[in-house]
Formats: C-alpha cells, sequence, structure tokens
C-alpha cells in the first residue's frame, strides 16, 4: 500500500491577519503559516493505516516557509518519505495551481491511496482533495472519518450533519478528504524530531509553471465589520463576573 | 449562455438540507441582476415532491435509482452534463459534506472557475466570501464563463428560500450511472448520547482554549452551577475529552438554548453555524479578534481559567440569596 499525505500550510488565525496596500490580498510581510490541522489529522491517519496493515507513507508539502519542520514531524510521527514541491510561492498560489502541480509529482509516486485534509480555512476556490483527485483521474470522497482498506477498496466513514454517517465504497486508487483521524494526532518530543531532522532525508521536486485558472481574481478584501460584534465586558474576573451574573438575570437564566 | 442561476439541492434520507433554501435566495440575489430565473437542481429517486417548499421558478428533476442518496460520482455526472448542455450563469453548491464533494471537481473536469465559501451577495451583485475562519471577508466577481459557487450558511435564513406555491417540474433524462468509483453501503445513525444538547436551554460549550481533559472540570462545575451541560466546539471531541453526542457544529448538533456560554472557541464557521439560533451567546476569549465576538452578543477577553471559578461561584452565590 502507496500512501501519499499531501498537507498544505495555512495562516496561523490565532496571529491578528490584516490586508494589504493593494486591497485584495492578505498581508504576507508577518504572517505565520502553520500546517493546516485537517491535514495533521491526514498524516496520522496515513500512519495509522500504514502501522495497522503495513506500506509506506510519503508526506508531501508546498516548500514555503515552516515546511521542513512539518515534515521532520511527519518523520518522527513515523512518515517514511519527505517530498516538497519546491517553486514560487512569493506571490500566492492557489489550490488549482497546487493541486495541478501536485498531481504530476504524486502520478510519479504511483499512490494507491492519497490524503489530504477536507478543507483548509483559506480554500477561496475549493478543497485541494477533489481537485487533486480529478486532475489524478481518481474518486474522492470528503468528509472521512475512518476507514479501512480491503484488496482493491476503502471502507470509509464519511460524516454528516447531526451525527450521521454514511458508510461509503471507495475503488482504489482514491483520494479521501480527512475530516478526522480514528485517533487524535499523535504528540511527538522535540527531542524526536530532532533526531528526525539528523536522519531523515528532504527530497525535493520542481513545480512546473504555474496554472492559476480556476480560481477569480479577489476584488476586494477586508475585515467583517464591528457593527455584529459582542459588547466586550471591561475589567477582571471579579468585574466580569459581577456583570456576567446581571446579564444572566436578565436573560431569564438565573 | 443562459442568464439563469442553479441550485444543486441537498437532500439526505429524504429530508431537504437547510442549506438548499438559503442557497435559493443567494441565487436569486444573483439571478435578478443577471435578469435570469433561478432553477432548482433535484436529483433524487421517487423524490420530486421534495421540490414542494422551494422558491425557485422551475425545478429540473432527474429521476434515477443510483440518485436515490447522495453519491459523489453520480452528481458530478448529472452536473458536468447540464452545464454542460445549458451553460447557466452560475451553479450554485452547499459548502457541505455533499457539495465540497462535487464542486471542485466540476471545476476541474469542466475548466470552470469556482469560488469557494459564498455568505451573501453584495448590493453590486459581487459574492461575498468568507475565509481565514471568518476573519476576512473577500468580494469576488462571477467570470464571464458558468460560475461554480459554494454557499454556506449565515448569510440568508432558510425560510427566504421557500416559495408559497411549489414550483414547475420539468423532468430529465439522467445520465448513465453505471461504474460508479463511490458507492454507499449503509448509513449508521448516531448513538444516542447521554443527554441530547439540541434540547437543552443552557449550554456550556468548551474550545481549544480548555487546553487540557483535565480543565473540563471547571465547565462542568458552571454548567451545574447553571442546571446546563457541557458541549464542545470539534478539538475537544477529536481528542475523545467529550463523546460526539456533545460536539456542536456542521458534523454535529444544530442547538438553540437560551444561553450558550462558549469558552476559549474561536468560532469557526463550521462551529458557529450550528449555534445562531441561540438566544444569547456569551463567548470568553483571550484573543479579541476571535470570530466568536461577532456572533456573540456578550464577551470578555480575561482568560477563562482565572474568570471560571470566580464566575461559578458568583452563580451559586445568587442562587442561593
Amino acid at each position: 500500500m502507496n500512501i501519499v499525505v499531501v498537507v498544505k500550510l495555512v495562516p496561523d488565525l490565532v496571529e491578528e491577519l490584516t490586508v494589504d496596500a493593494s486591497g485584495t490580498a492578505l498581508d504576507t510581510s508577518w504572517l505565520r503559516r502553520i500546517i493546516n490541522e485537517f491535514d495533521d489529522h491526514a498524516v496520522e491517519q496515513g500512519i495509522l493505516l500504514k502501522e495497522r496493515s503495513g506500506g509506506q507513507v510519503t508526506v508531501l508539502a508546498p516548500d514555503v516557509e515552516g515546511a521542513d519542520d512539518i515534515l521532520f514531524t511527519a518523520a518522527a510521527k513515523g512518515a517514511d518519505r519527505l517530498l516538497k514541491l519546491s517553486g514560487d510561492f512569493g506571490s500566492g498560489v492557489n489550490n488549482h495551481a497546487l493541486a495541478r502541480a501536485l498531481s504530476t509529482t504524486i502520478k510519479d509516486l504511483k499512490a494507491d491511496l492519497v490524503l489530504t485534509g477536507v478543507q483548509a480555512h483559506d480554500d477561496s476556490d475549493g478543497p485541494i482533495g477533489p481537485l487533486l483527485a480529478e486532475f489524478l483521474g481518481m474518486a474522492y470522497l470528503g468528509y472521512v472519518a475512518g476507514l479501512s482498506v480491503q484488496e482493491a477498496k476503502v471502507t470509509a466513514r464519511k460524516e454528516y450533519p447531526g451525527g450521521l454517517v454514511a458508510e461509503m465504497e471507495v475503488d482504489l486508487p482514491a483520494v479521501l478528504g480527512i475530516q478526522a483521524s480514528e485517533k487524535p494526532p499523535r504528540y511527538v518530543a522535540v527531542s524526536k524530531v530532532r533526531q528526525a531532522m539528523q536522519t531523515a532525508k528532504l527530497e525535493s521536486q520542481a513545480a512546473p509553471a504555474w496554472d492559476m485558472s480556476g480560481g477569480l481574481p479577489v476584488a476586494r478584501m477586508f475585515q467583517p465589520e464591528a457593527a455584529s460584534r459582542a459588547t466586550l465586558i471591561e475589567g477582571d474576573a471579579e468585574a466580569v463576573s459581577s456583570r456576567l451574573v446581571e446579564i444572566l438575570k436578565e436573560a431569564g437564566v438565573l | 449562455m443562459s442568464q439563469d442561476v442553479y441550485v444543486a439541492i441537498e437532500h439526505v434520507q429524504g429530508q431537504v438540507a437547510d442549506i438548499s433554501y438559503v442557497m435559493l435566495r443567494a441565487a436569486r440575489e444573483l439571478a435578478t441582476r443577471a435578469g435570469g430565473g433561478v432553477v432548482a437542481i433535484l436529483m433524487g429517486h421517487q423524490a420530486s415532491g421534495l421540490a414542494e417548499a422551494m422558491a425557485a421558478d422551475r425545478v429540473i428533476y432527474f429521476d434515477h435509482p443510483a440518485l436515490k442518496e447522495f453519491t459523489p460520482e453520480a452528481y458530478q455526472r448529472v452536473l458536468a452534463g447540464l452545464i454542460h448542455d445549458d451553460s447557466p450563469r452560475a451553479l450554485l453548491l452547499g459548502n457541505t459534506t455533499i457539495g465540497s464533494d462535487v464542486a471542485s471537481v466540476l471545476s476541474a473536469r469542466l475548466g470552470i472557475p469556482l469560488v469557494s465559501s459564498c455568505r451573501t451577495v453584495s448590493p453590486d451583485g459581487k459574492l461575498v466570501v468568507q475565509t481565514c475562519g471568518g476573519k476576512i471577508m473577500a468580494e469576488v466577481e462571477l467570470a464571464a464563463t458558468t460560475t461554480l459557487v459554494t454557499v454556506i450558511p449565515g448569510g440568508y435564513s432558510p425560510e427566504e428560500g421557500k416559495g408559497a406555491k411549489a414550483p414547475e417540474v420539468v423532468t430529465r433524462q439522467a445520465p448513465a450511472l453505471e461504474g460508479l468509483r463511490v458507492r454507499l453501503s449503509k448509513y449508521i445513525e448516531p448513538e444516542a448520547g447521554d443527554v441530547d444538547i439540541s434540547k437543552e436551554s443552557v449550554l456550556v460549550a468548551v474550545g481549544r482554549g480548555i487546553q487540557q481533559e483535565g480543565n473540563l472540570e471547571l465547565a462542568e462545575e458552571l454548567a451545574k452551577a447553571l442546571g446546563g451541560t457541557v458541549c464542545a466546539s470539534r478539538p475537544v471531541v477529536d481528542q475523545g475529552w467529550l463523546p460526539v453526542s456533545r460536539l456542536v457544529g456542521k458534523s454535529g448538533k444544530r442547538v438553540n438554548p437560551k444561553l450558550y456560554l462558549a469558552l476559549g472557541i474561536s468560532g469557526a464557521p463550521e462551529h458557529v453555524e450550528a449555534l445562531t439560533d441561540s438566544e444569547t451567546i456569551i463567548a470568553v476569549n483571550t484573543d479579541p479578534a476571535a470570530p466568536i465576538f461577532s456572533v456573540a452578543k456578550y464577551g470578555s477577553t480575561v482568560d477563562l481559567f482565572e474568570l471560571v471559578p470566580v464566575l461559578t461561584e458568583r452563580i451559586r452565590g445568587a442562587k442561593t440569596s
């Protein structure tokens, strides 16, 4: 079983995000990027599958700042092969372009199963999984939380609203969009990551020229207006608690 | 190209999903400006009755046994053929467990653009989309070709997409649907939890900010003082700290309590969409820019670990006095 996990880096939402001078894009000068958390689940799911029934796990990431750490962390967790897609990411690359480039790399890897996060918070031209699937000519199923592999197919649990689950059969090769891994993504000690940095090999493959068609230009980007914002209660824990008790009384809860 | 705006209706187990009506409402905004009509696309089997409440100028209905319940490839084939034949101004799909499996594939297959996470249509006809977990919004114009748009809830109410009289239903022949590589085996109904959070009137919700399992006790104590129940956003359930029956969000429960008290929840769109029917939302988060504050009525940026013990004591005091 040849498993390829595709990970993407996204702006860390804990940091303040601002719009740049053009008014149509994020200001990237101070932007901190972290692994898309659904992709973290996809890595975990790939490693769980390998531990259960063998195979090889390759983790593939675009070569942007922070990618090395993410790949070495994946190696410390049990990934076998680390691969970066290198290219000019400076002026922003949309998911259509990224998926086209990644699909040429994945074709060479002869993947049986491609796992990636079901979505990322900056998917403005659609999530990457189904784009990859179509460019690869593979089947796609998203919102997967749990799967088992048989001969030439997987049985996947797809999540619906309200806790309903659809059990679906998917013929291999296929791309699955992971909503949650069967177990929470494992913790690895920094020492193990450091060890991986010494021993694991980072391979790199150059992306062909970006083909961004399929995305549309942004006319204006802005921070949502403050019109519908919460009334922030000032003061310390004591002051806030006093006011909240009043509010709870007004709301008829107390 | 036609100026009509098409909407891919979503239904599961004989129930039309609310997002379908939200999309019909959004489609009306686009169609009015384009000078076209709103057309609902219903794919099902012996399901034409599902169209009754739709506020659409007409319904195109594809009936096939393979369309009884959603599977990605059947929907992709029907919609790809339809766009090829009709070239509508736009096709709207849900940014949901159904629509997201289809939209990107259609975009790649047909070479037409896709705009994701549209919330509303601006007065001048642009798509207003949400990105970065709701911290940033953007405006995008429809392309010259058919544009695919995925729609998130929150911009319009489902009621606005319902009509007084049933629309005209036109049946069309479905394409060949053999050899599908993704097949539905069965549905697994959710296990009944210890409590049904969709019926609780006071909910204390915890998110990533609770940091570790042991800290849940703080929320439990507060909930107990309020006579309520603890629920959670996705990261807490993914860690296995609370069962999925306590999950509020896109793949969990929708809730409508009198009080929703969110502790350490950032307010990702997948969470927020399920709690907007709450009467009073109070949010506690140290990040003043957290999107949860745009749905909450009241908020505090005091650290929840400082606030919650004091608040719990005050509430106990208020109840005994």
